[in-house]
């Protein structure tokens, strides 16, 4: 198991550098046109070039990376070229306001999901009807949409929640549960549908083994049965799934911190972009993807200690 | 040689040209009855001509200001759906919007679909290929899209076209995933194999079999990254990625969302047109699945047996047999609706002590008449008629409950896949303690003894090993022994085994009946032992039923039956068996020494 844990660790850091170096070689033919923006009016061929070579841009990509990469293990992500304020300091605040819709929204959709799922699964008939008619409208709608509609009508008609900002949980507890209500109920809507519709899935392919059928004339409950064996092979699958599920609602809440006008990673990132700043923009890949493989990692770790065979592996 | 195979029916291949098109046909046939189909392709083929007809019904230019036309409401003089905040037409900019998605949509889905395929064939196909394409698919997939498309917008200016270019690579890990099973499924078949030996290279192997296979699953894929790729691009124009110059379902809804307390019907437009062209392309993605990959297994409620409606079970008489089935009836619904029985009136009698050999050819209903009488019958069987007593009391129709509390007492199981019959992530003690806690009320140390006890009983060498290790970590033979300690745990007066030693080795399968013949000995349980052995028949049984499509054709003592066979089908049966050797009717010990003898 500690072997196991220790390779899938190695994968993700191999991943991580993967990920990490693309995104900057992508970034480095945007080079010029980053330092064009930075000095405005000012800007030509020498100019360009003489801050190219000030800023250190001018070497070769695989030497940047080198150097990005000893610092981010030493905690520097370098200074944003705009405003000068440290990579490192900037974006925590924003991740935790990004994190704290991802979060909830993640739970509450595996949380539907399982029980949707399960139930479509083992009842069947009308009750797996109706639940897939329900995964299949949240599938259908964009989860933007779903946003712009819960706005309309809980915070502009109906005025019971706030159509935007955001109040830290330290501040006021209450508002910030407020805050976040609108945001997560958008997010959670399609994650749900997704994860629910791959539970059914699982559960019945798991319900139709032989295993339950042995089980059955042994005299054990079907609920015991549902919930102990098939509940447990399913996980796996369904694991898998919450981590991607995690990747598609934190690219969704870039969307959704938008229409709510919340100050997160998604409005941050987009500000960064539209003005190139490339550190802050090297920093927030690092953020991204090592948050998901971290995710992926934990995932793959869960697996290993939720099914034994997988630990051979 | 070459000859081609059918593309759209995944599971049946079959290899002739004629029939290739026959199915390609059907599949479209189908596609145009499905009413859901019709209606979501017909949608978007509207939504295509309207986009196409964006400069030919607008009176404006999608980004013409008037401002005379500032938040125009619906309805005004050349303004059918009103103007925007800065007053243009929005008729004429919903229109242009349309080609902005479907253009999005081609680059998005076009890309993953050239690269994924590509890489699927190759990962498939070659062998030495796999580990590194494999590796490149599991490295896009670890890509936080979305912020990676933002963070790249300094590469893209924000042009639409390139960002989806970007998007349609990082969707190709879902078309490869496609491609790749499929092709490795293929790439196994025996005529891609004779192909290969007959000299046919691996570009026309890859055109001709293998890419006519993919086809059906691709295309249904396809269709949802096309939908995805629309929905995308709407989200980013929403959050302000590209250019304002083009017309695009999200900057209108952003537009709109802005103007909400001033124009509240601007917003509108937009989102119910994005809202009905991505549900048009999932839904028509779900029909064009359901056609080209056919029904998938439906989630049904497991519970006791059905039985048809106003079912009684036939009064007889009671024999006084441990059990006694009467005319029994199990049938399967088609698909019209039909009642087709694969059991046809079984009658069957089994005493204390007596072992009844259940025989006949995959096929002959003999594992669902076994079924029936344990009631477990999968959930789409249903019970037509007659009785299944057990002491006398009646299985047919009883109630969930009292048949659990009959199984952890009375009946038990022994399957006929040992490892498919053990949960794989719970050890070996743990699924014998539940079992035993599940039939006999006793404490969990009680139950782990018992288990113990019975593992050791059943031949197992070192049992407290067993005990903990899991299924994976046991041979079939074992995990045979241990299925047997579980069923054997609440001492059941009637035992059925299905085909038990037809997974198992030869060397094994003498011991496991051996072990059964000593168990019956020693608790005087009745045995219905299904198989299509007669050397296991004539080995263990007292008496056999043959069983021919649904039907006992003939039954008898195992003797009678073997000295003098009746039925022409029980003749053929016999004859079949190749080695005279296999028919013991020694007993048991000396037949063991003769083995040791032999080797």
């Amino acid at each position: 198991m500690l072997l196991f844990t220790l390779r899938r660790v190695l994968f993700g850091i191999v991943l991580f550098v993967i990920v990490s170096f693309t995104t900057m070689w992508l970034l480095s033919f945007s080079f010029d046109s980053i330092i064009g923006s930075k000095l405005g009016a000012a800007a030509n061929v020498d100019s360009i070039a003489a801050m190219k070579a000030d800023l250190g841009l001018d070497r070769p990509v695989p030497v940047l990376y080198v150097e990005w990469l000893n610092n981010l293990v030493h905690g520097d992500l370098g200074s944003s070229f705009f405003t000068g304020q440290p990579v490192i300091e900037a974006l925590p605040s924003r991740l935790a306001v990004t994190l704290s819709i991802v979060g909830p929204a993640l739970i509450i959709s595996a949380i539907v999901a399982i029980v949707l799922g399960t139930l479509a699964a083992t009842r069947g008939g009308a009750v797996d009807k109706a639940a897939q008619g329900l995964m299949l409208t949240g599938y259908l709608i964009p989860n933007l949409l779903i946003a712009i509609v819960l706005v309309v009508v809980f915070a502009v008609n109906l005025q019971w929640l706030p159509a935007t900002g955001y109040t830290p949980l330290s501040e006021d507890p209450g508002k910030w549960l407020q805050s976040i209500t609108l945001p997560v109920i958008a997010m959670a809507f399609g994650g749900a549908a997704n994860m629910a519709n791959q539970v059914r899935g699982t559960m019945i392919d798991e319900l139709r083994k032989d295993y339950i059928r042995t089980l059955r004339t042994r005299g054990v409950p079907m609920r015991a049965i549902i919930i102990r064996h098939a509940l447990r092979n399913a996980a796996g699958p369904a694991l898998t799934v919450f981590g991607l599920t995690f990747i598609t609602l934190f690219g969704a809440a870039l969307f959704i911190e938008q229409v709510f006008a919340l100050p997160g990673f998604g409005t941050y990132s987009f500000n960064v972009a539209l003005q190139g700043d490339f550190p802050v923009l090297m920093g927030l890949t690092a953020w991204g993807v090592g948050l998901t493989i971290g995710v992926n990692l934990l995932i793959d770790v869960a697996n290993g200690w939720l099914n034994p065979k997988a630990r051979q592996y | 040689m070459a000859t081609e195979i059918t593309s759209d029916v995944v599971t049946s291949a079959l290899p002739a040209s004629a029939e290739e098109n026959e199915v390609r046909r059907n599949a479209f046939q189908r596609l145009l009855r499905d009413p859901q189909a019709v209606i979501t392709g017909s949608i978007i083929l509207v939504f295509i001509v309207l986009g196409l007809l964006a400069n030919v019904i607008p009176a404006h230019g999608p980004n013409e200001v008037v401002l005379s036309a500032t938040n125009a409401p619906p309805g005004t003089e050349g303004y059918p759906l009103g103007a925007d905040a800065t007053g243009r037409d929005i008729l004429s900019r919903l229109l242009h919007s349309i080609n902005t998605a479907m253009v999005a949509g081609i680059i998005g889905a076009g890309i993953a679909l050239i690269i994924g395929m590509t890489l699927g064939l190759i990962g498939g196909y070659f062998d030495r290929f796999r580990t590194p394409v494999e590796w490149g698919a599991t490295i896009i997939q670890t890509f936080p899209g979305l912020l990676l498309l933002i963070v790249l917008m300094p590469l893209t200016g924000g042009d639409y076209r390139w960002t989806m270019a970007i998007f349609g690579v990082l969707l190709t890990p879902g078309i490869y995933r496609i491609v790749r099973n499929q092709t490795v499924g293929v790439s196994r078949e025996l005529y891609v194999d004779a192909a290969r030996v007959s000299g046919v290279t691996d570009f026309r192997i890859l055109g001709r079999h293998i890419l006519s296979v993919v086809r059906g699953p691709v295309i249904v894929a396809t269709t949802f990254l096309f939908g995805s790729a629309i929905g995308t691009q709407a989200g980013l124009a929403f959050l302000g990625v590209g250019s304002k110059e083009i017309p695009s379902f999200g900057s209108m809804i952003s537009d709109g969302f802005r103007n909400l307390y001033i124009a509240p019907s601007q917003y509108i437009w937009p989102a119910v047109a994005l809202g009905v062209l991505n549900g048009a392309f999932v839904l028509f993605g779900n029909a064009l699945r359901d056609t080209f990959e056919g029904a998938r297994p439906k989630a049904e409620k497991i519970e006791a047996t059905a039985v048809v409606e106003g079912f009684a079970a036939d009064d007889v008489a009671d024999s006084g047999q441990l059990v006694q089935v009467r005319d029994l009836g199990i049938a399967y619904r088609s698909p019209g609706g039909h009642l087709n029985e694969v059991v046809r009136g079984v009658d069957l009698e089994i005493r204390m002590g007596e072992t009844l050999g259940l025989v006949g050819e995959s096929g002959s209903g003999k594992t669902q008449t076994a079924f029936g009488v344990l009631g477990v019958l999968p959930a789409e069987a249903i019970v037509t008629r007659g009785s299944v007593r057990l002491e006398g009391r009646e299985l047919l129709g009883m109630s969930q409950a009292d048949l659990n509390r009959l199984r952890g007492s009375s009946i038990a199981y022994i399957p006929q896949e040992p490892m498919a019959n053990l949960d794989p992530v719970y050890t070996v003690g743990r699924q014998l303690v539940e079992g035993i806690m599940a039939s006999t009320q006793v404490s969990k140390a009680a139950a782990k003894e018992r288990a113990l006890e019975l593992l050791g009983r059943v031949g197992i060498p070192d049992p407290a090993r067993t005990f903990g290790a899991y299924p994976h970590e046991i041979s079939g033979g074992m995990a045979q022994r241990v299925l047997i300690a579980g069923a054997i745990a609440p001492k059941p007066k009637l035992l059925i085994a299905d085909e038990p030693t037809t997974a198992l080795d030869v060397t094994v399968q003498a011991d496991i009946l051996d072990l059964l013949r000593d168990l019956q000995a020693e608790m005087g349980m009745g045995i219905i032992l299904v198989t299509h052995n007669f050397g296991v028949v004539a080995d263990i049984c007292d008496r056999l039923a043959v069983m021919q499509q649904g039907e006992i054709v003939e039954s008898g003592t195992t003797v009678e039956v073997f000295a003098n066979p009746q039925h022409s089908y029980t003749k053929m049966l016999l004859n079949s068996i190749l080695d005279e050797e296999t028919i013991r009717t020694d007993p048991p010990m000396a037949a063991a020494g003769a083995r040791e003898g032999a080797r």
